[in-house]
């Protein structure tokens, strides 16, 4: 919120000191997010009224403008229309340099000469109007040539832009900000209480009031004034609502945003005559009921919404004839408002239920100054001196103002101030600061929190001689809860006031060592193998089309995002694949598709699919079972460098496989048979098996068709045909866990000092039978001697016969104490021959 | 003329089916269609006829086109199948034959992505100071999101994040975490479960929130939090850790500066900011000119946080905090735009 010193300094003598200021509200966590000087560089600016107006050739949108500026006639080109002769308005001449840093030169336009700037509210700094002139109305007595803070009035201030947390309502004010800041630099703080008007007409007879849901609305009270003539504010009340960042509106309206700026409490004033059966009524909207709100929107309340916890309980605020005239705390109807015709009004106070509002503001998705402060809380007892304060207000513009005696005062279950208990130990254990039980009082007693202890000294002479203090907690501290929270609350208050920098820090240590898990250790390695074949790493998005599953081929159910950023990606991706092949698509486009990328990322699936998450939990925090979808860590890796393909990706996974050790994890071709993975290539991928059966991932080639989809070709003459794009993909969970992946335990095997000895079998064994299953057999025959075995060709053709391969393995033998004879590695061949031909038919070739 | 019509169907018929490849194919299609086909011919001739045969002409005419057409089409797609299936076979690789060693392969070094060069980076520096790692889930239910955190329905604090909702079960139950936070409550719970108290780990991972995408937004983002939990914990600690960690990451003479701040989850609450890495604390643009930068929030632990994980905030108490990794890995790089992180352009990702 906008907070000009000048302001500030109704409650508390604030010194002129800009930076020490601007640091004690930073420390109190009223964070000034800028600081504007008013009236600086206003100095040059000058009243000066409008003698002549006329078109310029050739454009349509600026005019020549001649003024009188007190001492003869300029002439300037001016963009706005929103004046006349005979108007006065302001007038930067040459070489003034505006607040918003614009420097005014003499300029040339269409072959006129402009001697100046005729300026808006926005340019001056002075209003948020920027559409045309600030024109100056007949109150501004001024004559030409008068410098314009002397006629408006003004004097140079300083307003702080402070943000204020929404736990914070109290200080979202002014007298808020005053009380905070008066208590860190030791200022005595004063809000004055207004009078209660008396001696009027009892209020009774001029209105009626009902509350009829208590729990929405705890209290109501309603003032009328009679007498009311509805004009401008006075300039004092319009300028500070100006700084603060507010239209000044009339008299009425003004008053009753000053006092929500100076105390928090948001009002609202009806024009009582226009308000049918003379009354209010506070109720629960019907459900379905509709209202048409300030805006001309019409609203549709008393209907649960989506949000968790929307009970569709919305409080309105009706006539006396029971017609909704207003959404309670967020927005007034039309038929009531204030208009220069009314001369009774009705002002509404109320505290209402912070969670209604919240509630209702929310769904409807209306939010208003008045709302952000109801639903974080008003102080229901500041409701009597804000009434008052209005009333005195309103009878600065009009002297023959009648208050009428009382107010409508209706009463539920209001929050009342109340008592904490706060341990002395406590405080210093969250804090860390040996604190005293008088240095605790002190602190919290000048932010008006009451503490048992009396009148504290406040030199702290009071040594904790007793274990707790009772701290009374006013009620416009929503923030602090009852007990237990709210003695943390309280500990809060007594840090923010001691100062933040003014506790000592302090590292602990603790003897549990720190660590990275087995699994964050094995992620770490994987990527790291990854970019030593040369592959980057990519981060592609979370959410994806419908398209882009169908794509790669992925039918079936994903997970849905009910509001998405994005409307056409609303679902979460199943498959790295869309988002890595966009990235190389990406890439290509840019003539540089030669790459390699992978990613770790998760994937989600749908819980219908099967696999879902269930969280189930009981205890302290409630009982709560959520059905979640399952997540799975993978990682995916396109290879498209020069001529990468499904062997790229194969020898890729075998370099994985050596890192962590990897046991029995077979590639499986896929067939029709054992089912094909989507967008992979029919005839050139396969699944990584796992010991027990369990595919934990696959490797091969993009199938040619989903390639070509996504633009990646390579083009050979005039023929385009898709590229072949490596894939590699490895479910983490699955690889990184023992039950599903056996992994060699990394213990040294002897290396022998005698020399080995290499037998060379090329062996014709049918398509159907897999290498590494013969290569598995032939060191499974070859037993303790077997050094390596190793497929180092492979050959079809002319004289194998159709269906079948020959494959060609060196197995290399050696012994740990001694040189094998050629008797012992041709017994060792013979064997090797013996289990192949047995096993798989195989003949030697 | 309508024999010439009929024959023309008759040869477009025998000339598509004689088509044996979709290149053929496409040499078929431009002589049944193209200007100089009889088809085209026919058409031109029809203006020499009567009126009445004309239309009649004309009629049959436009379907011989129609029909030819759709045959045309039909053959693509048989021919099409059988090429592809043709080409499969012909593809057909056994991975299992595969030579990793023949398998050509030029040197050159892959880059990991900056983001998780600075989460390790981060990682490293918080193991150092004797902090687990923990991860958890990206979606969660509401409870552990918000209302273990002190962030009942309707709780005004939820507007602060701009919350991705999923379709599953009743509306607003199920989401993808605006924070890492959730982690905090599941180790919480499951050290209460084990009574394996104290807790001093810090949690990494993706996060989500409804952000239009810009400079300084990503509505993916990567976040780091720490949780201790311990015997007399104090604000000082908390101070103190902040302080270690960012002389130890950003470097000597940096330091850090608390101010209050609210967090429903946290009390008392602060934002802690650092002093500005551009300009070293003299001010500078991206510090707006007051020499330090905002990086994250953190506090003592909200006794209703415990409560809901069934500690005993008499016995135990703690402190967390939070910022973000990729704004980290911006500032530290001078990096312009947020975005850059997701496009994947290898001549980003290349130069880390």
């Amino acid at each position: 919120m906008l907070a000009p010193l000048s302001w500030l300094r109704d409650f508390a003598t604030f010194p002129d000191d800009t930076p020490a200021l601007v640091a004690a509200l930073d420390d109190l966590g009223l964070v000034v997010e800028g600081v504007t000087r008013v009236g600086e560089g206003l100095e040059d600016v000058v009243v000066s009224q409008v003698t002549e107006i006329e078109g310029i050739k050739g454009a349509d949108r600026i005019r020549r403008i001649v003024v009188d500026a007190g001492a003869g006639p300029v002439e300037i080109v001016c963009g706005a229309f929103n004046f006349e002769v005979g108007d006065r308005v302001p007038l930067a001449p040459v070489d003034t340099v505006l607040p918003n840093g614009m420097e005014i030169g003499r300029r040339k336009m269409r072959g006129v000469v402009s001697n100046g700037m005729l300026c808006s509210g926005k340019e001056l700094g002075l209003s948020d109007d920027g559409a045309g002139l600030l024109v100056l109305g007949a109150e501004v007595n001024a004559p030409p040539g008068t410098p314009l803070m002397e006629a408006l009035g003004l004097q140079a201030d300083t307003v702080f832009d402070i943000t204020v947390e929404g736990n914070r309502p109290d200080a979202w004010c002014m007298a808020g900000i005053a009380r905070d800041l008066a208590a860190r630099l030791g200022l005595p703080f004063a809000l004055p209480e207004p009078p209660a008007p008396s001696g009027g007409q009892p209020v009774t007879e001029l209105a009626s009031a009902t509350v009829e849901d208590l729990s929405l609305c705890p209290r109501l009270t309603v003032a009328v004034l009679t007498g009311v003539v509805v004009g401008p504010s006075p300039r004092w009340i319009a300028e500070r609502l100006t700084l603060a960042g507010m239209r000044p509106i009339n008299n009425v309206v003004d008053a009753s945003n000053y006092v929500m700026l100076e105390r928090g409490q948001p009002t609202h004033p009806y024009d009582l005559q226009r308000l049918g059966g003379r009354g209010l009524i506070v109720r629960r909207a019907q459900p379905g009921e509709t209202l048409e709100t300030l805006e001309g929107v019409t609203r549709t309340l008393g209907r649960p919404g989506r949000s968790l916890g929307d009970t569709g309980e919305d409080c309105v605020i009706c006539d006396g004839d029971n017609v909704a005239v207003g959404i309670a705390g967020i927005m007034g109807g039309a038929s009531s408002e204030i208009a220069e015709s009314t001369t009774e009004v009705l002002l509404e106070a109320a505290y209402f239920t912070p969670m209604a509002i919240a509630r209702t503001s929310k769904r409807l998705g209306l939010r208003t100054e008045a709302s952000a402060r109801f639903e974080r809380g008003t102080d229901p007892w500041g409701i009597d001196a804000s009434v008052h304060r209005f009333s005195q207000l309103l009878a600065e513009s009009v002297p023959d103002l009648a208050v009428a005696d009382g107010t409508l005062d209706i009463r539920g279950d209001v929050p009342e101030p109340f008592t904490l208990d706060v341990p002395i130990a406590r405080v210093r254990r969250q804090v860390g600061v040996p604190l005293t039980r008088a240095q605790i009082a002190a602190l919290l007693e000048p932010i008006g929190f009451s503490t048992g202890s009396g009148s504290v000294d406040s030199a702290g002479s009071d040594a904790g001689s007793e274990d707790q203090l009772t701290v009374l907690v006013p009620t416009n501290r929503p923030d602090v809860r009852p007990a237990p929270y709210g003695i943390d609350d309280v500990i809060e208050e007594v840090a923010r006031t001691f100062g933040y920098a003014n506790i000592p820090r302090h590292t602990p240590t603790w003897p549990q060592p720190g660590r990275l898990t087995a699994l964050q250790r094995d992620r770490r390695l994987i990527k790291t193998v990854l970019c030593g074949v040369g592959a980057s790493e990519a981060w592609t998005n979370t959410f994806v089309s419908e398209e882009s599953h169908l794509r790669v081929g992925l039918h079936g159910p994903a997970v849905r995002v009910s509001n998405p950023l994005i409307a056409e990606e609303p679902y979460l991706r199943r498959s790295l694949m869309p988002g890595l092949l966009g990235a190389l698509a990406y890439n290509a486009g840019r003539r540089q598709g030669d790459i390699r990328l992978f990613e770790v990322g998760v994937v989600f699936s749908h819980p219908d699919e099967g696999f879902p998450r269930v969280v189930e939990r009981s205890g302290s925090g409630g009982s709560h079972t959520a059905l979640l979808p399952g997540e799975r860590e993978l990682l995916g890796a396109v290879f498209a460098y020069q001529d990468d393909d499904a062997q790229t990706a194969t020898a890729a996974w075998h370099i994985v496989a050596d890192a962590f050790g990897v046991r029995g994890v077979r590639l499986v071709d896929t067939d029709a048979a054992s089912g094909l993975l989507p967008g992979l290539h029919p005839t050139r991928s396969a699944r990584l098996v796992a010991g027990e059966g369990r595919a934990i991932g696959a490797a091969g080639e993009i199938d040619p068709a989903v390639a070509a989809d996504f633009g990646l070709t390579r083009t050979a003459g005039t023929r385009v045909s898709p590229r072949r794009v490596g894939w590699l993909e490895v479910d983490l969970g699955l690889l990184f866990d023992d039950k599903v992946v056996e992994r060699r335990a990394m213990v040294a095997a002897a290396v022998s000092r005698f020399p080995s000895s290499d037998v060379d079998l090329a062996l014709v064994v049918e398509d159907g039978i897999a290498a590494d299953v013969v290569a598995d057999a032939l060191g499974a025959a070859a037993g303790d001697l077997l050094e390596s075995v190793a497929l180092f060709d492979v050959y079809r053709g002319p004289g194998i016969g159709d269906g079948k391969r020959s494959l060609a393995y060196r197995l290399r033998f050696c012994s740990l104490d001694h040189t094998l004879t050629d008797e012992e590695v041709g017994a060792l061949r013979a064997r090797c021959i013996e289990a192949v031909v047995t096993q798989f038919g195989a003949a030697l070739r | 003329m309508q024999s010439d019509i009929e024959a023309i169907l008759r040869e477009g018929e025998a000339a598509i089916a004689a088509a044996s490849s979709t290149d053929d194919l496409v040499q078929v299609e431009t002589e049944l269609f193209g200007k100089r086909s009889a088809l085209s011919g026919a058409h031109r001739a029809l203006g020499a006829l009567e009126a009445d045969q004309r239309i009649a002409a004309g009629r049959r005419l436009h379907e011989v086109r129609g029909a030819l057409e759709a045959q045309v089409a039909d053959r693509h797609d048989a021919l099409a199948a059988t090429e592809r299936a043709e080409l499969l076979v012909a593809d057909r690789l056994d991975l299992s034959e595969v030579i990793p060693n023949l398998v050509r392969s030029p040197l050159s070094r892959g880059h990991l992505h900056l983001v998780s060069q600075a989460r390790d980076e981060l990682e490293d520096v918080f193991v150092g100071m004797g902090f687990e790692v923990a991860e958890g889930p990206e979606a969660e239910s509401d409870w552990y999101n918000f209302e273990a955190l002190n962030m009942p329905p309707a709780h005004p604090a939820r507007g602060m994040y701009d919350t991705m909702y999923l379709d599953i079960g009743e509306p607003e139950t199920v989401l993808l975490r605006t924070h890492t936070s959730p982690v905090q409550i599941h180790l919480m719970e499951e050290a209460v479960r084990n009574d394996t108290l104290p807790i001093h780990a810090v949690m990494p991972g993706k996060c989500y929130r409804l952000d239009t995408p810009d400079a300084r937004h990503l509505p993916v983002f990567n976040q780091i939090e720490g949780l201790v939990v311990d015997r007399d914990v104090t604000f000082g600690d908390l101070a103190g850790t902040i302080q270690t960690f960012t002389t130890a990451y950003f470097g000597e003479g940096m330091q850090s500066r608390l101010r209050p701040a609210y967090f429903p989850f946290t009390e008392p609450s602060a934002e802690f900011e650092i002093t500005c890495a551009i300009c070293r604390g003299a001010g500078c643009r991206t510090c707006s000119n007051v020499g330090w930068v905002e990086l994250g929030g953190c506090g003592m632990v909200d006794p209703a946080v415990f409560a809901a994980v069934g500690i005993d905030s008499d016995v135990w108490s703690g402190f967390a905090f939070g910022f973000g990794i990729d704004r980290l890995a911006l500032m530290r790089h001078e990096i312009p735009d947020l975005r850059s992180f997701m496009e994947n352009d290898i001549r980003f990702l290349s130069q880390f």
